[in-house]
This record gives structure tokens, C-alpha cells and sequence, in this order.
């Protein structure tokens, strides 16, 4: 009989431990409902950024495999074919290319300005063996056909350009009508934005893939190549490879053989993925914290009120496994909940941002593709958060011994926390002495409250900072360091003359000549490659600038350079450095760098361009122009430079700022509101789930004052006051961590393409204050009604 | 309100409390419980009152609507010929907050704050109190003003309660079994404080006790049984706390 009875408790209790589970969820429901999304916003962000971190990263590494993506990229003047089998002899290289390659200036029907862009040669035989091409239409030029060529999709689609159709251009300053036979993607062209831009526009940079003969004739190249391609053996090291190609190519006029963290699509691949990959680590980690400690707090409430029934159950002959097992579902509940929303909006955002993606990154294939492994580790570490959260005070509840258990529990003892000192304290009234001893009496609990509303105000700032870095990034580079609506540059160095017939030129209001040399600098054991330009003193359009937007200009003789070249190379202003020219005469000098400054987009190095024709040893001479222009001109002045031999590319700043701020808009903008959301999550979790413990904690006492003639007012006051307290000094903590925070981002995603420049508007700090503050308010509001239904009588029956 | 602490009150009516009719039930229906039947009851100004009655019989019910923490269901209470039958709860709050002492079985005092501190809450919102000193000398805790709750016993924290309740000067006590979780001797001073407060204050006291003993110490004794009075006693010679059959 008495096994029997065992028998029968042993199976009650656990449906009757259900029906409680239940009945606590139901009972906790808002705070519950309020952890499962602090929880369901860090599985969202892990699964998209982890899901797209996957996709983006495999799908490029598959794409670069199969078409054969070069490793290093070897301009040169002209070279002749007969080298190719000394590249390919080279250690290191696995394929090896030569192609031709050419600027080009379409002129497209209906389109005022012209767009630039490139002609690459196709072997006239088979695929290349680096660097092939994906047709998406059409096919590859025939061999003796010399007006075939296939046409980049982006632009192809832009212009709503097809096959067979015929697209005339300027080619080495002749006009050539060519025929669209093929429709292409290329991994080189992945994040199709022109040189010297930041944001791609399908529409103004275009790619035309011709064959090899028709390109090298149409360009001059007969039996020549401009630049070599090449793949790596797996694990060689790059620099040993573009040495070896360097001292090959050098007699053919090679600027300096570059790698992919120089090809610019894949360097701005590879920011996407630092961006992501920056994400990925950072904000989860936060959101899973939080929810973390917001189960172990609401549990260990939980358990402090169910003290008797813990003890009886215990009494009962409950094993303190049952009972921690007990908790540790009603943490596994909330975890369960937040998992599914966060898995269900991570994988349904995901698909979103993918859709953005494929338009700005032309992939063949981009599919969204969550590994089960990124499904695998959202639940490992909401199990590991929620569960770990939940077991602390799962435990304690396993330790109470059922005896002291059913006695009620003693008054919380006042008398031995900082907060008793406050009495010499005499301009304090009595409730606000309650206050504080309140917080000063859960000092832990208070410092997770603070901690929390200050990591959400901290996320808020650090998401805004992006919109205020980018616009200071925008305004600095268009509005400052390049003022010029329209950039021009010639196939070749040209005599003041054409700067002349330029500034003529109908609707150009101003003109300054640019002369630009690719250069390789060397500090000590350092070498980086860049451009060097030369610019007029006192000029107003394209120029260096420091943050404050002033123009930093070099001395007679002098080079100002920009801090991230400075950095690479440890140059400090003062310095000299030896600089040599990797065109022409090959010149090598040696210069003292004035000034070092900040640029945000793209590395710079400046000096005066009379210098740098001295220095060069030729007369006045310039690579192109920057223009000012009449906007009620510019299509008569797109006419005449379409028109104008020897330009190889023109550029439209003031249409790439408009597409900036677009894409902006897009991306940024639809990311800024998902984070804010979420960041808005932690302190609604937070401020609401602190609230309610305390009211629950504080019920009978504030009844009790409602008794005594407190005022509703009054006892909200008490209650309140101290989140209202927690809230004020989490402003001041969450602006500082937010600075933190976003002075991390800026580092951790500034690039070799862009810096995120360093700085907070007030309007952000305010916006983020706002935001918690009307979070703390309604949070507080929600709980203030509970307040007004305070039921004095009930109170006064127990002694709580 | 205001009038309620006028003279003009006092010319009307001479009870503190005055109900005629007074019903009181919880829930509806089948379910219904009549708590209070019809309570008539006049309790002059300065009356030190003990309630007695089996448990169930409503005590505890009708000395909350006196004490303006609940509503009748049904008749008129008036204090001080005020009718506050169906004050609002402001009203209500500033009526007790202004008016009434209330000291229960449980002592219900701030944990967080100590004994000065629990009375000086009361003082800081009352018009004329005491000083929490001038409170707790009353009681005999003026030593232990600086501790906290969770540091005193529970006569010790139940005469906390008592000196909190009179340091406004309140008009009325309402004290609920408050000698009821305390041993003959410290309940013996619980009640000599109560009767002190009485006498020197002359705030009208009632007093609900399970303890028919205590009712020696009364000006008057009221019976309560099954929600309604049933017998009105009023003592010609009152008997001193420490000589109360316990
Ligand atoms: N909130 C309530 N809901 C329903 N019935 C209630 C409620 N409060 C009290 N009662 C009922 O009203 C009646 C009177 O209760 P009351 O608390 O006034 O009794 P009492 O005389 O104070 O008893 P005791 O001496 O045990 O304290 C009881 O029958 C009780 O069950
Ligand atoms: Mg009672």
C-alpha cells in the first residue's frame, strides 16, 4: 500500500508541476512575453548576420572557383604576348592571362551624359584561363568578328539594352559601333561601381567583353597584352608573385602588380562581410546577456513568492531535481518563444536583405541560405542563456530547506546595506530614502537594471552614429573635398591646351587641371602603392581636407598624404619618403610629407602640380580635369565630351552623391530601423520586467502606504522612483557606452575603401534619451495602473 | 472635507461615528456573502471602543468602511455627520490620511525605514502631529528610534505601529487584534500605550480583540454577531491594562 501511494504521488506531481508550470507563465505572461523578445531580437540578429555572413561568404567563394577569379592583377602600358609563358613560369602561379584592356565612353541613346567604363579582351579561342565571364544571355564573341561583344548585365539592363542590339562608344579615341551578342556577369564586376566611386550606378559604368584580336587592333595592341591575371597556388604568398611580376613587367611600364584587397568589387565584398561578420559578434552576444539575466531576476522572484509551495512540494517528498527541473522549463518556455520568433524574423529578414543584396551585388547566384549549423547555434545559445539564467535560480529554489521554506519569509533587513546611512541624510524626505535604500538594498538587481537600460540607450547611439558618420562622410567628400560636378580624365597626359579647350567648353563655370602618376612608396620595410596627384595651390574643387573641412595643402616640395597611407607606411607628418614613379621615366625622389590628415573615402596623396611636373620632368601637363558646371548646360557639355577624343572616363559627382544618399536610404535606413527596434527591445525588457518585480516585491508596503493616506500619486512616487532614478543615470552611462560602442564600429568597419568617421550628433544622444525615456515612461505607466487597483483591505489580511 | 474639522461639524452631530442601515456584501448572486446586515452604531467623540464578536461576524468589515479603506455596500456612515457613504477615493485618502490611525495585527511598518523614520513617513503629510520623538516616548521606544524593523521584536515593531498611528494626532484610532500575534505582557502595553493615546489625545479608539478581558479597559463594549450589533455595553468603571484578565 504505501509503495502503491508513492506510486500515485509520483505521477501526480508532475501534471500537478505542469498545470503550475502553466499557471506561472500565465502569470508572468507581459514579463515572460518581454524576455522572449530581448531573446528573439539577438537570434534575428545572429541569424541574419550569420545567415548572410554564410551566404556571402560561400557564394563568393564559390563564384571565384568556378570562373576562375584572378589573385593578382598586373597592369601594364604594353607588353608583348611572348611574356605570358615567363608569368606562367613564375613560382606560385597556378593559371596564368593576358588580356587587353581598354577605357572606353559609351554613348547611349536617349542618356545625356556619358558613361564610362571598360573594354576587356576575351581569348579569341576557349575560356580564359582566369577571370572568365558568366553569360546570362546571348554567347561569346566569334573569332573574326570584330564588332561583337558581350555587355555587362547591370548596365545592359540599366539602359534596357539586348541581344542584338548595338551599342556605339568611344574607344581609343575613335567611335565604335558594337554588336551585343552575349549578356554577362563577371566575378570582377560583382559590386560594379566605376573607379574613384563609392557607390555602383548601372547605369553610368558599363563593361564590354570583345575578343582579343578585334580589342588589341581597335587599341593599338597588336601582339601586345595591358595586363596579366593570375591564380595562386593555394597558401602562396601574394608578395612573392607581384615581386616576381614587377620585375618582369617593369621594362613594359607596369605600374605595380595588385592583389584582391586592391581590386575594388571584391574590397568592397569583403567590407560587406567585415561589416557583417562585426555584427555577428557584437550584438548577439548583448541581446542573449541581457535575456540572460532577466530570467535569472524574474525566476528568482518567482521563487521568492513560491517559497511555501517549494516547500511543500518538498515536503511532499519532491526531489530537488523535480523542482529545478521544475524552473528550469519555465526558463526553457521563454527561450522556447523567443527562439521561434527570433529564428522566424532572423530567417524572414534575411530573405529581405538578400533581395537588397543581389541588387548591389551581382552574383549569379545569391540564395539565401541559412546552414543548419546557424539554426543549430541560435538554439545552442539561447539554451545556453536562458538555460544558465534559469538554473542559478532554479537552484536556489532546489536548496531551500522545506521547513524554513513554509515559515514566512523574515522582512528584508535594511539595517546592514549602504542605504541605512542615509538617515544623517536630513533634506531627503522619508520616500525618497525608501527609494534609495531600495536600490541600494538589491545593489545587484540595480546595477543589471542600470547596466541593461544603458546597453539599449548604448545600442540606440551606436546604430544612430551610423546615419551621423555617413552624412559627415557625404558631406565631406562631396561638398568639400570634391566640389566638382563632373570629373574627366585622358587616355593620356595631355599639354595645358586641352585644360584650355576644356574650361571653354559650354556651361563650365570653373576648372582645375589634375595631373595623376601611380606611384609606389616606401618607408623602411614598408611599400604601399597608390596614386599621387597633383592639384593647383589655392584649389577649391577636387583637394585634401581635414575633418573640420579646411583644405590641407602641401608646400613647395612637399607632399600632404592621408592618415590611413600614413598609418600603413608609419609616416608622421615631418617624415620623408622615398616615392617611386611606376610610369614613364620611372623616377625615383625622395619628399617630406607636411601634413597628414584625414580623408574618409579612399587613401589620397597630394602636392602641387607644378611640383610634380617638375619632378616628372615634363612640361605642363595634366591627366584631367575637375569641372564646375551650369546644371542648365550639362547636356550640350555631355554632347562635347562624348564628342571630345582622348578622354577616357568622365564621372558624375553629383550624380554618385544622389545615388549615395539612395542607397543609404535603402540599406542603411532599413538596417537603422531594425536595430533601433531591437535596442528599443532590451530596455522595454529591462525597465518593464524590474518595474513589476519591484511592485510585486513592494505590493503589501505600498498598500500599506495607501492605508496610512498616501496619495495614488505618492505610492507611484515610491514605487517609481527608483527606475526614474536607475533611468537618469543609465542617460549618462548609455551615452558613454554608446560613444564606446560607436568608436568601436567606426574602427572595426572602416576599410581600406572608407573611414567611418568618428562622430556623434547631439541629435542622436537626444533622439537615444528620447527613446528610453519613453520606453521607461510607459513602462512605468503600464504598471502605474496596477497601482490604482492596489486592494488595501486584502493586504491588511496577511502580513505578507 | 474641510468642514469636517470645523467647529459647525461638531454643532451638528456630537458622534464621531454615526451608521444607520449599514450593509455590506461580497459578490452577487447565489454566491453572495452578507458581511454586514445593517449596522446601527453611534460611537461618541473620545470613546475608547472594544469590538468583540465570533470570527466571521464582521468586525473587520465594518471597521474598514469606518476607516474609509472600503465602501458599504448599502446604508450611511457619517463621520462627524459628514457623509462619506460615497466619498470619492480621494476624499477617502485624504480622510484617513487626515483623521485616522490604524493599527493592525500585523505591524506593517517601511523596512526600509526605521522606527523614526516609519513615524516621521506619517508626520511629514500630517497638518499638526507630533514629533516621531514626542510619538515614540509615547509608546516607551525612544532608544530604539534608530533601527530597523527587521531589528526589533514584534511588540517592540507593534508599538512602532501604534506610535506611527497617533503621531498625526488623529481624530480616530482604528486598532484590528492588535495585541493578536503578542504575549499577555507585551499585548498589556501594547494596550496602555492605546489607552494613553486615548486619554492624552482623546482620539475616539476602537479596539477589535478576540480577548473579552480587554474589554474591561473600554468606555464602551460593542458585540458583534452574524453582521449586525448585538448588544451595546457601556462600562461605569473601566478597568487599567495591567489588571485585565488576560
Ligand atoms: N473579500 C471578501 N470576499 C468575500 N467574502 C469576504 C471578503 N472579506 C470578508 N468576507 C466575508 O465577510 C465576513 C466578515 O468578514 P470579517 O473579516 O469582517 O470578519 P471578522 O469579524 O473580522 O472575523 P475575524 O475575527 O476572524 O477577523 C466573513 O464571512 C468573510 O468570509
Ligand atoms: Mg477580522
Amino acid at each position: 500500500m504505501v509503495g502503491g501511494g508513492r506510486f500515485d504521488m509520483a505521477r501526480l506531481v508532475p501534471r500537478k508541476l505542469d498545470r503550475k508550470l502553466l499557471r506561472d507563465l500565465w502569470a508572468t505572461k507581459m514579463q515572460a512575453l518581454a524576455i522572449a523578445f530581448v531573446v528573439a531580437a539577438g537570434i534575428a540578429v545572429h541569424v541574419v548576420a550569420a545567415g548572410m555572413l554564410d551566404s556571402l561568404q560561400e557564394t563568393r567563394r564559390a563564384y571565384y572557383d568556378r570562373y576562375r577569379f584572378a589573385d593578382v592583377w598586373a597592369p601594364v602600358v604594353r607588353a608583348p604576348d611572348r611574356l605570358l609563358a615567363d608569368i606562367r613560369d613564375i613560382p606560385g602561379v597556378a593559371a596564368a592571362e593576358t588580356r587587353v584592356t581598354s577605357h572606353v565612353l559609351f554613348d547611349i541613346p536617349g542618356m545625356d551624359a556619358p558613361a564610362s567604363g571598360q573594354a576587356i579582351s576575351l581569348p579569341d579561342s576557349g575560356r580564359p584561363a582566369v577571370n572568365h565571364i558568366h553569360l546570362t544571355e546571348g554567347r561569346l564573341p566569334r573569332r573574326g568578328q570584330r564588332d561583337e561583344a558581350v555587355l555587362l548585365d547591370a548596365f545592359a539592363r540599366a539602359h534596357g539594352i539586348a541581344v542584338g542590339d548595338t551599342v556605339s562608344l568611344t574607344l581609343h579615341g575613335g567611335r565604335e559601333s558594337l554588336r551585343i551578342v552575349g549578356i554577362a556577369l563577371s566575378p570582377e564586376h560583382v559590386y560594379a561601381v566605376a573607379p574613384g566611386q563609392l557607390v555602383p550606378d548601372a547605369r553610368l559604368f558599363g563593361v564590354v567583353w570583345m575578343g582579343r584580336e578585334a580589342l588589341a587592333q581597335a587599341v593599338d595592341r597588336d601582339g601586345a597584352f595591358t595586363e596579366a591575371v593570375v591564380t595562386l597556388e593555394p597558401g602562396y604568398p601574394e608578395a612573392a608573385v607581384t615581386g616576381a611580376l614587377d620585375r618582369l613587367l617593369a621594362p613594359y611600364g607596369a605600374p605595380g602588380a595588385y592583389g584582391r584587397e586592391q581590386q575594388i568589387s571584391d574590397a568592397f565584398i569583403s567590407s560587406e562581410i567585415t561589416q557583417l561578420s562585426t555584427m555577428a559578434r557584437v550584438l548577439p552576444p548583448i541581446f542573449l546577456a541581457v535575456a540572460a539575466f532577466l530570467v535569472n531576476v524574474v525566476l528568482t522572484r518567482l521563487v521568492a513568492m513560491e517559497r511555501t509551495e517549494i516547500g511543500l512540494l518538498k515536503a511532499f517528498g519532491y526531489h530537488d531535481g523535480d523542482v529545478v527541473w521544475h524552473y528550469v522549463k519555465f526558463a526553457g518556455a521563454i527561450g522556447a518563444l523567443g527562439l521561434a520568433i527570433g529564428l522566424g524574423l532572423g530567417t524572414w529578414l534575411g530573405r529581405q536583405m538578400a533581395a537588397l543584396y543581389t541588387e548591389y551585388y551581382h552574383f549569379p547566384f545569391l540564395i539565401f541560405r541559412l546552414e543548419a549549423g546557424v539554426y543549430l547555434s541560435a538554439c545552442l545559445v539561447t539554451a545556453l542563456a536562458v538555460g544558465g539564467g534559469g538554473a542559478l535560480a532554479a537552484w536556489r529554489a532546489a536548496r531551500l530547506d522545506p521547513a524554513v521554506a513554509m515559515r514566512a519569509p523574515p522582512p528584508p533587513d535594511y539595517s546592514k546595506s549602504i542605504g541605512a546611512g542615509l538617515t544623517r541624510w536630513r533634506m531627503l524626505d522619508r520616500q525618497t530614502r525608501m527609494v534609495f535604500r531600495q536600490i541600494l538594498r538589491w545593489p545587484g538587481r540595480s546595477a543589471f537594471t542600470l547596466a541593461g537600460v544603458s546597453v539599449s540607450g548604448g545600442l540606440l547611439i551606436g546604430t544612430l552614429f551610423f546615419l551621423d558618420s555617413v552624412d559627415v562622410m557625404i558631406d565631406v567628400y562631396f561638398n568639400s573635398a570634391n566640389r566638382q560636378d563632373v570629373s574627366v580624365s585622358f587616355v593620356e597626359p595631355r599639354s595645358w591646351e586641352a585644360f584650355h579647350s576644356l574650361r571653354r567648353m559650354p556651361g563650365v563655370i570653373e576648372a582645375e587641371p589634375v595631373r595623376q602618376v601611380a606611384v609606389r612608396l616606401r618607408h623602411g620595410a614598408a611599400e604601399e602603392r597608390t596614386a599621387l596627384s597633383g592639384v593647383p595651390r589655392g584649389a577649391r574643387l577636387s583637394r585634401m581636407v581635414d575633418l573640420d573641412n579646411r583644405s590641407v595643402e602641401a608646400p613647395p616640395g612637399a607632399l600632404v598624404m592621408s592618415q590611413d597611407l600614413a598609418d600603413k607606411l608609419s609616416i608622421a607628418a615631418g617624415d620623408r619618403i622615398e616615392i617611386e614613379v611606376t610610369e614613364g621615366q620611372r623616377p625615383v625622389f625622395e619628399l617630406p610629407v607636411s601634413a597628414v590628415t584625414t580623408t574618409l573615402v579612399g587613401s589620397g596623396l597630394q602636392m602641387e602640380i607644378g611640383d610634380l611636373n617638375r619632378l616628372l620632368g615634363e612640361g605642363r601637363v595634366l591627366s584631367g580635369a575637375s569641372l564646375r558646371v551650369d546644371a542648365h548646360e550639362t547636356r550640350t557639355l555631355y554632347a562635347r565630351l562624348k564628342d571630345t577624343p582622348g578622354i577616357a572616363g568622365v564621372s558624375l559627382q553629383s550624380e554618385a552623391e544622389d545615388r549615395f544618399v539612395e542607397l543609404l536610404d535603402q540599406s542603411l535606413g532599413t538596417s537603422i530601423v531594425i536595430y533601433t527596434g531591437f535596442a528599443a527591445l532590451i530596455a522595454i525588457g529591462v525597465v518593464y520586467n524590474s518595474v513589476r518585480i519591484s511592485f510585486s516585491e513592494r505590493e503589501h508596503e505600498l498598500a500599506v502606504l495607501r492605508v496610512l493616506g498616501f496619495t495614488r500619486g505618492e505610492v507611484a512616487y515610491v514605487l517609481l522612483g527608483e527606475i526614474a532614478i536607475l533611468t537618469l543615470l543609465a542617460l549618462p552611462v548609455g551615452a558613454l557606452t554608446g560613444t564606446g560602442l560607436a568608436w568601436g564600429f567606426s574602427q572595426a568597419m572602416s576599410s581600406d575603401l572608407f573611414r567611418l568617421p568618428f562622430v556623434i550628433s547631439p541629435r542622436t544622444y537626444g533622439y537615444a534619451a528620447g527613446v528610453v525615456l519613453v520606453i521607461a515612461i510607459s513602462s512605468a505607466l503600464m504598471i502605474r495602473s496596477r497601482l490604482d487597483k492596489l486592494d488595501m483591505v486584502a493586504v491588511l489580511k496577511s502580513g505578507e | 472635507m474641510q468642514d469636517t474639522q470645523g467647529q459647525s461639524g461638531r454643532d451638528r452631530d456630537t458622534a464621531c461615528f454615526r451608521t444607520r442601515g449599514l450593509t455590506k456584501v461580497y459578490g452577487s448572486g447565489a454566491s453572495a456573502v452578507h458581511a454586514l446586515r445593517g449596522v446601527d452604531l453611534e460611537i461618541p467623540e473620545g470613546d475608547l471602543v472594544v469590538l468583540l464578536g465570533p470570527s466571521g461576524s464582521g468586525k473587520s468589515t465594518l471597521l474598514n468602511i469606518l476607516g474609509g479603506l472600503d465602501r458599504a455596500t448599502g446604508g450611511e456612515f457619517l463621520f462627524r455627520g459628514e457623509d462619506l457613504t460615497r466619498a470619492s477615493t480621494r476624499a477617502l485618502t485624504l480622510y484617513r490620511r487626515r483623521h485616522v490611525g490604524f493599527v493592525f495585527q500585523f505591524y506593517n511598518l517601511m523596512p526600509s525605514l526605521t522606527a523614526r523614520e516609519n513615524v516621521e513617513l506619517v508626520t511629514e503629510i500630517a497638518q499638526n502631529g507630533l514629533s516621531a520623538g514626542e510619538a515614540l516616548e509615547l509608546v516607551g521606544l525612544e532608544k530604539r528610534a534608530d533601527h530597523f524593523p527587521a531589528e526589533l521584536s514584534g511588540g517592540e515593531q507593534q508599538r512602532v505601529a501604534i506610535a506611527r498611528a497617533i503621531a498625526k494626532r488623529p481624530e480616530v484610532m482604528l486598532c484590528d487584534e492588535p495585541t493578536g500575534a503578542l504575549d499577555s505582557a507585551t499585548g498589556i502595553r501594547v494596550l496602555q500605550a492605546l489607552k494613553t493615546v486615548n486619554e492624552t489625545l482623546g482620539a475616539t479608539t476602537i479596539i477589535i480583540t478576540h480577548n473579552a478581558g480587554v474589554a474591561d479597559m473600554a468606555h464602551r463594549v460593542i458585540t458583534f454577531s452574524d453582521g449586525q450589533v448585538g448588544k451595546v455595553r457601556v462600562n461605569t468603571e473601566r478597568a487599567n491594562p495591567e489588571d485585565l484578565a488576560w
